[in-house]
């Protein structure tokens, strides 16, 4: 399990590194925490003649920016950098929440968030969440600068709108304001493994409790972060646990279509979908009637 | 002096494994020596048509590349351990030039600078297969007119067989109650830490070959090699290195790798190592387990066993590694209780799936589900307390020696030698405070919380012979050597047997010191397996440690001029009743009775060299036994299980070291909770592997693992004169049954079943789902 | 032997002590520490990440050194288990390992140890609970865990 011949480039300058990707092109590939690219070479099921290592480029992408109406996650923030920030606690939770149940610390130590969001993989943590936070992501290249949606960055299992000279430079998204309410529920057969399937969710609510904006995202069981519409607007509308937990349920099933695995049938990913999404939604209510107690 | 044995002596390996200064196989000097890479076959059964090795052996760094049909002089067969007449059996070749039968099975092998560039040279190889129809399952392999995992046999059966005492069929016919049901165990590995490993270096001034293999059964593999190389047994040398990172069974088998390493080592006069990575442990390191029982129980309206049924598919893999793990299975289904009528029928057959062989627990987790599960169901079936109907079948104390009228594994005649395995229960049901957990259970019930209660009973053959044996030497520097021809895995031998010694010899376990697994050291041996060193070698140690108290009381009685009786020992000196000045240190009697002055004749009555040594062949196999209880709550939504209290009630006779016997014990248990919860190795139809890393197949990490309550109850094995039993796999026969009881338990208002081990999330919710009118009518209750 | 014509200068310090090598571009850090710096204490379990063996600590962060290339660490501080003993006697931490029989093969114990080395440094370890998800990131086989967790309490506390 040793990786095959590459060449290893660590360039100093973001110009630089772009420069590299643009050169070599497919035959490149970006390390960043490398939790989820080193073990593909290892097992040499991802060939690169290339490797640019993006950790040297400096301290700027390595520090996330809380600004008045932005939160910005630059490309080198540590996911335990970011689980262990009060600042982040306090005004995205649900990120915190969920980078606690990404692997374990030692991967967390190293792995990157924007690293995880361009692995794509549909069953990790990040990719839901930062879906549900509607995420704004900025790829940058020797051409140019660009930004995608985050309902338009995931293509498919392990594939998004990057190219093959493009670097997630950071992802965005708005300050939530005062009445959003979120959580993170995924269940995993052992603690650190992948979920059988996960659901992050994120609620607004006025003054009487009615929902204003509802937006759940489903990991696990589709090839990219599922948002679940006809739930969103089951929940949209009404207060929390107006709607019963059966109808949301057959709502969320009926949305996804995950497929079966040695470690779960389709049938029981998308029972467990509607199960999560019912624990989320509670935890969401919990939430926003401990903010009004 | 204390005595020894029974005292929790802190290890003596763990100084040098805490600071990184253990020496694993990959960890040791071995200068110049070239790193090896197999490629292994992508196919579950094809035939090799063609092999291009030009590319590999082009690339730079590459000093050779062997194909199987290169290697021509050693593909000759490994042989399976444990033997039947009637077993049709099919050669297992180190690296067969021909047909292959597993994905993983190795084709060819290069010999590199690096492993980096030996692994680059593999994807140079190229092959031409012919690819076959495959086997993945007993059911395909018993399919008539299926597929065939050897494409010239006539069929997949490698052996039917059936053990029976009394009349089973007549017995079931009669009995007022019967009950059957079928049951899979699902395959799994040992998967220790550090997987296998080999390196050889040959010398051609003496022709003689040192390996270092990270095998459980050195003296085995010597005797292997020393066949397929027609080699003297003196002119290989085989050391499993002081520190082994695991066994748990599949080091115990001996693999082509291991004939293919040394033999390439000799050729190309160069030390070769290869070091398997996971990703090979995963498709060739044997696995164990899957099988499938159709039992039968018949039973009186009391609960009272008329008699056992069971059939018995299990699945040998691509060869017959040996059939030690089904017949030990088959002679486990009864356990601990009295069945008059006991029929078992055995079919064993190929799949081309990696061979099986013992891992931790072999044969017996399967056997311990099938019955253990039944249990519960007569139980259910008569509306009666599955403790209480336990109680009423178990064996009693009074009852030992206990004929079970099948045959053991060892040849003998089924007999459990001691116990009391209704103490045993009910100190694991008091433990676990079965009374108020069942009142707990209603309570939580009626809430619609789904709290199950498991209990398994369980017996455990083990010590098994042949022989062990030990070697006890006076050095030339005045310490005692205890030599051991069995090798550890982690079990603690340097500290467990210098206190045995100690004891024997009557001297601080200081001044002793213990080496384990080198053929070189010791004439003879068979390895570490089946919970049977302490058993078998510990005898041999006492024995050995005995005899040379003798010899070193009656030189030191002699040069001091005293009776024998009248030598005591005070550190390392041998004294005239505790006085110092008239003493020898054990140097000082090395001196003269193994040094000697060179042609000066020995003084009066001293008798020359001082090394004793002693074989310890048990009469059979010795029962330890045990009892686990757990209470779990089930979440009917996601199929989560949380245990909420595990005991462990374990008796492997008298211990020779509390703490390291509990250590095997609780981690035995781990074991056995990954196999009921979370181990799959599977394979699809084709019989390709679907779970080759860890993320894949989970195993257990100290979050999963529960806090366990473990006690002992001590009976003495009347067979060997320590008392003692194995220890080793004691906790992980009965967890797979004990949890997979827990959890229908909780579920009985569902109705839903568990038939499976592991019984995982998904399967729980399924088989809850197999009654969705049950799952509603509970919830409008 | 090094690959074609690639090989990367490195330095940085290993428990202390500085080191100067070259290495070639695709050698991992376990390899490294393992190979050319002889450390051996740092062990390979399933080089993917998972079982934890070959934890070491990079610059404070405890860090799967089979996940790291050899060039990545060049700059940093790497401790590994074998500079955890002080002065020859086993630290706080080995000596509850000893005490509460938390290894058995020991081939997982100095991933087990550089974890909670790292997790220590965070912070007390506050009950089982916690001992038990600071263990979470490392396999061990032999032991069940009982003597781990036993070991971390002791020492963490």
């Amino acid at each position: 399990m040793k990786p095959g011949q590459f060449t290893y480039h660590a360039p100093r300058e973001l110009g630089e590194a772009l420069e590299l990707l643009q050169e070599f092109g497919d035959e490149a590939k970006v390390l960043a925490g490398g939790q989820s690219l080193m073990p593909m070479l290892n097992f040499r099921l991802a060939r690169v003649d290339h490797l640019v290592d993006i950790n040297r480029l400096g301290g700027r992408l390595g520090e996330p920016r809380f600004d008045a109406g932005t939160i910005t996650i630059p490309a080198l923030v540590r996911q335990r950098q970011l689980e262990r920030s009060e600042e982040t606690a306090r005004v995205l939770p649900v990120l915190t929440e969920a980078l606690r149940q990404v692997a374990h610390p030692q991967i967390r130590n190293r792995g990157t968030i924007c690293g995880s969001l361009a692995h794509a993989d549909p069953a990790a943590e990040l990719p839901s969440v930062l879906s549900v936070l509607d995420a704004t992501f900025t790829l940058v290249s020797a051409r140019g600068t660009r930004t995608v949606a985050a309902a338009d960055f995931f293509l498919f299992h392990l594939t998004t709108v990057l190219e093959p000279d493009e670097i997630l430079l950071e992802v965005s998204v708005r300050r939530p304001p005062p009445n959003q309410f979120s959580a993170f529920r995924e269940f995993a057969t052992r603690r650190g493994d992948f979920a059988l399937a996960g659901v992050a969710a994120l609620c607004e609510v006025d003054g009487d409790g009615v929902v204003t904006e509802c937006r759940i995202a489903a990991a696990g069981v589709a090839p990219v972060p599922q948002r679940l519409r006809a739930v969103e607007g089951l929940v949209t509308g009404s207060r929390l646990g107006e709607t019963s937990a059966s109808e949301i349920a057959d709502a969320a099933r009926a949305e996804v279509e995950p497929t079966s695995d040695i470690h779960a049938s389709a049938t029981y990913r998308s029972r467990l979908t509607g199960v999560l999404v019912n624990r989320a939604l509670v935890d969401i209510r919990t939430k926003q009637e401990a903010a009004h107690a | 002096m204390t005595t020894m044995i029974g005292t929790s002596v802190p290890r003596r390996e763990d100084e040098r494994l805490l600071t990184g200064r253990g020496r694993y196989l990959d960890d040791l000097d071995l200068p110049d020596a070239l790193a090896a890479a197999f490629l292994r076959s992508s196919n579950a059964h094809a035939r090799i048509l063609q092999i291009d090795l030009s590319a590999a052996r082009e690339l730079p760094g590459v000093i050779a590349v062997f194909s199987g049909a290169d290697l021509a002089e050693i593909q000759k067969p490994l042989a399976p351990k444990v033997l039947h007449p009637q077993l049709k059996d099919f050669p297992r070749l180190p690296m067969p030039p021909g047909e292959l039968h597993y994905v993983g099975e190795p084709v060819a092998v290069v010999i590199a600078e690096t492993r980096y560039i030996a692994e680059d040279a593999l994807e140079l190889i190229d092959v031409d297969y012919e690819v076959l129809p495959a086997v993945a399952s007993t059911a395909a392999a018993l399919e008539p007119g299926g597929p065939l995992a050897h494409s010239d046999a006539e069929s997949n059966v490698a052996v039917l067989l059936t053990q029976s005492a009394g009349n089973t069929a007549e017995a079931l016919r009669t009995a007022p109650n019967r009950l059957s049901e079928e049951f899979f165990v699902m395959r799994g590995g040992g998967h220790s830490m550090e997987p296998r490993a080999v390196a050889a270096r040959y010398e051609p001034a003496t022709g003689q070959l040192t390996i270092w293999d990270t095998t459980q059964s050195p003296h085995y593999a010597r005797q292997q090699l020393s066949v397929i190389y027609e080699m003297a047994e003196d002119d290989i040398r085989v050391i499993a290195p002081p520190d082994v990172g695991g066994g748990f069974g599949p080091k115990a088998q001996f693999y082509g790798e291991e004939v293919v390493i040394p033999w390439v080592a000799k050729k190309l006069r160069r030390p070769v190592k290869w070091v398997e990575d996971r990703q090979e442990n995963f498709v060739s390191a044997m696995m164990e387990r899957s099988q499938t029982h159709r039992i039968e129980v018949g039973f009186d309206d009391d609960g009272m066993l008329l008699a056992v049924k069971d059939v018995i598919e299990h699945d040998q893999g691509a060869y017959c590694a040996g059939l030690q793990v089904p017949s030990i299975t088959t002679a486990t289904v009864p356990g601990p209780y009295r069945i008059p009528n006991i029929e078992i029928e055995l079919r064993a057959c190929y799949t081309n799936m990696v061979p099986t062989s013992s891992v931790r627990g072999a044969g017996r987790p399967q056997a311990v589900f099938a019955m253990e599960r039944m249990m519960d169901r007569v139980a259910e079936h008569l509306g009666l307390d599955p403790a209480e109907v336990r109680f009423r079948n178990l064996i009693q104390a009074d009852e030992f020696p206990y004929k079970v009228g099948i045959t053991f594994r060892d040849g003998s005649p089924l007999t459990y030698d001691s116990g009391d395995f209704p103490r045993l229960l009910e100190g694991t049901l008091d433990r676990l405070g079965y009374a108020e957990a069942r009142a707990e259970q209603a309570k939580l019930r009626a809430e619609g919380r789904y709290i199950g209660i498991g209990i398994a009973a369980y017996v455990e053959g083990c010590g098994l012979g042949p022989y062990e044996g030990a070697k006890v030497r006076l050095t030339n520097t005045g310490r005692v050597l205890v030599t051991l021809a069995a090798a550890g895995q982690g079990q603690g031998y340097e500290t467990v047997y210098a206190q045995i010694a100690s004891d024997g010899l009557g001297i601080d376990m200081d001044h002793i010191d213990v080496l384990t697994g080198d053929t070189s050291r010791i004439p003879f041996g068979q390895g570490t397996f089946a919970s049977r060193i302490t058993a078998t070698a510990g005898p041999a140690v006492l024995d050995a440690a005995q005899q040379m108290r003798v010899r070193l009381v009656d030189t030191a009685a002699n040069l001091l001029g005293c009776d024998p009786a009248e030598i005591t020992f005070t550190g390392d000196r041998a004294s005239l009743n505790g006085d110092l000045e008239k003493s020898l240190s054990l140097l000082e009697i090395a001196r003269v009775a193994n040094i000697g002055k060179h042609g000066i004749t020995l003084p009066v009555g001293i008798s020359a060299g001082l090394e004793t040594s002693s074989y310890f062949a048990p009469e059979r196999a010795a029962y330890a036994s045990g009892a686990h209880a757990a209470m779990v709550e089930v979440d009917p939504e996601t199929g989560g299980i949380e245990i909420l209290k595990y005991v462990i009630g374990h008796d492997c006779g008298n211990v020779i070291n509390p703490k390291l016997v509990d250590g095997q014990v609780l981690g035995g248990f781990a074991h056995g909770l990954g196999n009921a919860m979370y181990e799959e190795a599977a394979y699809d139809a084709e019989g390709q592997p679907q779970a080759t890393s860890y993320l894949d197949y989970s195993l257990v990490s100290a979050a999963e693992v529960p806090t366990v309550e473990l006690f002992h109850i001590h009976s003495p094995s009347p067979l060997n004169p320590l008392g003692v039993k194995g220890a080793g796999e004691g906790g992980t026969i009965p967890a797979p049954a004990t949890i997979a009881n827990a959890v229908e338990d909780a579920l009985r208002p569902l109705g839903a079943r568990v038939n499976r081990a592991p019984v995982t999330p998904a399967r729980i919710v399924e088989a809850i789902h197999g009654d969705e009118q049950a799952l509603a009518e509970v919830r409008g209750s | 032997m090094p690959d074609v014509d690639t090989g990367h200068r490195i330095t940085g310090t290993v428990n202390g002590a500085a080191y100067d090598e070259v290495v070639d571009d695709r050698m991992t850090l376990a390899d490294f520490l393992r190979e050319k710096l002889r450390l051996t204490g740092t062990h390979l379990g399933c080089e993917h990440g998972v079982c934890g063996a070959c934890t070491v600590i990079v610059d404070g962060a405890a860090s799967r050194s089979c996940l790291m290339l050899a060039v990545q660490a060049d700059g940093t501080e790497i401790e590994t288990v074998e500079v955890l003993a002080e002065d020859g006697e086993l630290n706080r931490l080995q000596a509850a390992f000893k005490k509460n029989h938390a290894l058995q093969c020991g081939f997982c114990t100095s991933g087990f140890l550089m974890s909670v080395t790292a997790a220590m440094r965070e912070g007390a370890i506050r009950d089982e609970g916690h001992a038990r998800e600071v263990l979470s990131g490392n396999i061990c086989r032999c032991t069940g865990y009982t003597g781990l967790v036993k070991a971390v309490l002791e020492a963490g506390e």
